[in-house]
């Protein structure tokens, strides 16, 4: 699974949250993320990989199963790693790029479908903005409801467990509220 | 995770890359740790940072972070050392003569490359290339649990041949988590400095001549004793057997570091069963062990990232074992860039003759090109927004720095003519000034936790040696682009602060101001005010980073 985003999206955190959860459930697990100028708002894109026995952190072109784009247009530079079964989980969100005019959903959208049908969007910003009144935790639902809705082979109480166990203690009651908010909403 | 670091023996835990290497140093019962933060190494000793028992410090630089754990490596600590590529570059002059005299103390130096350059500008450096010329034993780990064990095989080699060890890892290793099993940790009083005591022992400690050419030749004995070593060592291992389905005797792999896991996994992915030789170590090669590897086969692929340094080392093996060996290499695998699993699926896939259906990939025709960018609120930008207030971009020369500011040279700022390594915008200043004299105005920018690194030294030659760039220091008040490590100039603890200004004062330097780059106009006169003059100015541009409490 690839995580995509922009820097500040708290992408390494929703990284050790799946790995902790993959792991309780006694698969093994490997992760890669980046650090430094590449996280100084430019793109940021994370793996995550867990099975039975895993050698590469890293997904190999055209062998993702999901990708959840945590900005939209974000999603278009993870094309490499799709292949036609792959599923593309996508936040309505979009952050402009300086210089560049933004690209319309619908034409992002257009681009994905050339390569896989199966693309979910939802607008996980907007509901966390307008139910908890901060949608930098819609990584956190988008998570949740990818295990919910069964698009992520692990099991909710899981995800639970490791959010309970790495968000500080500050945002935890945020973060439970949100995975309620996914589990209603699946 | 970091509460993971100091979970207890025989679990089983998630731990980053940089996480596990602490760990191992833990478990070895480091007692002395110095760094100079740096990506992808930094989370490393920002881990140390946090730990308690040993000594740790940020040093002024990795020359000094170096020198320092000679010291404590002289006077009978465990030590560690850690920086990234560039850095080894900066303490290569002290690392020589270590070499040289060897350790007391059991000490390790871990260096991170970052091939692709992720997180750094410069170059693409590939350090396992140094170890020809220092002669000191390098490993390679690919893995979380290969960092914490390798930590502990590197501090028992140098105990054991009393040489200091380089630990070599790439950005896919360091910022890579996974499981690790769990060893038990020294004991916390054992970590403590106590009784360390410096025994004099000048035939040992002096590489003055003659004794350093007998030094050199000690040097030389002990790596024929590594390497003697290095032929058993577990760390070098064959066998790796990951697909199941097509197979071959007369061919073979032969791989390090995270190029491993390429390999392994690509093979599952092609279903090919392969003789693989994993070397742990990258120097000294076990010689024998990799004869012997090669000597049955027709051909074998070298799995290497960067430069061909094991490729060109084997096709010499080769010559004398199996002369009709074909040791393949860079016509498969790129030399530029970091590679990835399929670029090794691909390039096993051609060596093998089998079909490789990759996936068809639908290029993207809408780019999306988005760039790191300075915070909003950073206050970097009232600096280069006063700047281009101040002057005509097109008459004056920029000279760029390593840090956040580095981003003057992107859109929208564009005023970075030069970007070098740390400390250089001021030299190479200099010498621009002295090439131009009164011709072209030069204003440079240098972060503060650089001026401390490596500023100083230039910034003294630019005044005893009379030329007139203006200097403008971003003193935000930490080391931003690493992840925001302290430097003399902040407070900590008990030490003395030690202020830019007085440094520069006692520089001689006589154009000098210190202002917040929220008073634009006071800003902008000086720029204007300073660029006239004849010898070297310097405004302190003092506004905190915005992630600074
Ligand atoms: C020799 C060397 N060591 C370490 C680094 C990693 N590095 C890149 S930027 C930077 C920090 C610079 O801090 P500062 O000058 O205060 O600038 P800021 O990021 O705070 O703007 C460091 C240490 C490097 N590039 N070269
Ligand atoms: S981290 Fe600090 S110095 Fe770097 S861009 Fe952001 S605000 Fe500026």
């Amino acid at each position: 699974m690839v995580i995509v985003g922009t820097g500040g999206q708290g992408l390494i955190t929703l990284l050790q949250i799946l790995a902790e959860a993959a792991f309780s459930e006694g698969y093994d697990v490997k992760t890669s993320e980046l650090h430094g100028l590449s996280q100084r708002g430019g793109s940021v894109e994370v793996h995550i990989r867990f099975g039975k026995k895993i050698y590469s952190p890293m997904v190999a072109q055209g062998s993702a199963d999901l990708i959840l784009g945590l900005e939209a247009q974000e999603c278009l530079k993870a094309i490499y790693f799709a292949n036609g079964k792959t599923i593309f989980l996508i936040n309505k969100f979009l952050v402009p790029i300086s210089g560049q005019k933004l690209l319309k959903q619908e034409e992002i959208l257009k681009n994905l479908k050339k390569i896989s049908k199966n693309i979910i969007l939802i607008p996980a910003a907007d509901i966390c903005e307008k139910e908890l009144g901060k949608n930098v935790v819609a990584g956190i639902y988008l998570i949740c409801l990818a295990c919910f809705k069964g698009l992520i082979p692990i099991n909710p109480k899981s995800i639970f467990k490791a959010i309970e166990k790495i968000v500080p203690k500050k945002y935890l009651d945020l973060n439970i509220k949100t995975f309620y908010l996914a589990k209603h909403e699946k | 995770m970091f509460q993971n670091v100091l979970e207890k023996k025989d679990k089983k835990v998630i731990l980053l890359g940089n996480e596990a290497i602490v760990r191992g140093a833990l478990e070895a019962g480091v007692q002395f740790v110095s760094t100079y933060p740096g990506t992808p190494a930094s989370e490393i000793g920002d881990t140390f940072y946090r730990l308690q028992d040993l000594y740790f410090e940020y040093s002024t630089n990795e020359k000094v972070a170096l020198e320092a754990g000679i010291g404590a490596s002289f006077s009978g600590l465990k030590t560690m050392v850690v920086m990234k590529d560039f850095g080894l570059n900066v303490c290569l002059d002290a690392l020589f003569p270590f070499c040289y005299t060897g350790t007391k103390g059991p000490t390790v130096i871990v260096v991170a490359d970052d091939p692709s350059c992720h997180s750094s500008a410069q170059s693409e450096q590939n350090t396992r290339g140094f170890a020809f010329l220092l002669h000191i034993p390098i490993l390679e780990p690919s893995d979380s649990q290969e960092c914490k064990d390798f930590v502990k095989f590197a501090f028992e080699i140098s105990e054991k041949f009393k040489m200091p060890v380089l630990l070599r890892t790439t950005t896919r290793v360091n910022h890579q988590s996974g499981l690790v099993k769990l060893g038990k940790l020294a004991s916390r009083s054992s970590l403590r400095r106590g009784d360390a005591g410096f025994v004099k022992d000048v035939n040992r400690f002096n590489t003055l001549p003659p004794r350093v050419l007998e030094m050199h030749k000690e040097l030389l004995d002990k790596i024929e004793k590594i390497q003697e070593y290095s032929e058993k060592s577990k760390l070098n291992l064959v066998g790796g057997k990951a697909g199941r389905g097509l197979s071959s005797s007369k061919l073979g792999i032969i791989t390090s570091g995270v190029s491993y896991l390429y390999v392994m996994e690509a093979l599952k992915e092609l279903k090919i069963n392969l003789p693989i030789l994993k070397l742990g170590f990258f120097y000294p090669l076990p010689e024998r062990k990799i004869k012997n590897f090669i000597k049955p086969l027709k051909k074998v692929l070298i799995v290497e990232e960067s430069e061909p340094f094991l490729e060109k080392e084997i096709k010499i093996f080769a010559k004398e074992v199996n002369c009709g060996l074909k040791v393949v290499g860079k016509e498969l695998v790129p030399e530029i860039g970091e590679l990835k699993p399929g670029i090794v699926a691909q390039a096993i896939a051609k060596f093998f003759g089998k079909k490789f259906n990759k996936l068809s990939v639908i290029s993207n025709q809408l780019s999306v090109n988005r760039r790191p960018q300075l915070c909003q609120g950073c206050p970097y930008w009232l600096v280069f927004g006063a700047i281009k207030k101040a002057v005509k971009e097109k008459d004056v020369i920029f000279g760029g720095d390593i840090g956040c500011y580095m981003l003057a040279g992107v859109p929208p700022h564009n005023i970075q003519d030069y970007l070098f390594c740390m400390g250089s915008s001021i030299g190479i200043a200099h010498g621009i000034k002295k090439a131009v004299s009164g011709k072209q105005k030069l204003i440079t920018f240098i972060g503060d936790s650089t001026f401390f690194h490596a500023g100083i030294p230039a910034l003294i030659n630019a005044v005893h040696n009379q030329s007139n760039p203006l200097i403008i220091i971003m003193d935000n008040k930490t080391t931003a682009m690493t992840g925001h490590q302290p430097h003399p100039g902040i407070k900590t603890d008990a030490a003395p602060i030690i202020k830019i200004e007085d440094v520069i004062s006692a520089c001689q330097v006589k154009n000098l101001k210190i202002i917040d780059p929220i008073k634009q106009n006071e800003f902008i006169q000086t720029i204007r005010e300073f660029l006239k003059k004849d010898d070297v100015s310097v405004i302190i541009a003092r506004r905190p980073c915005k992630f600074v409490k």
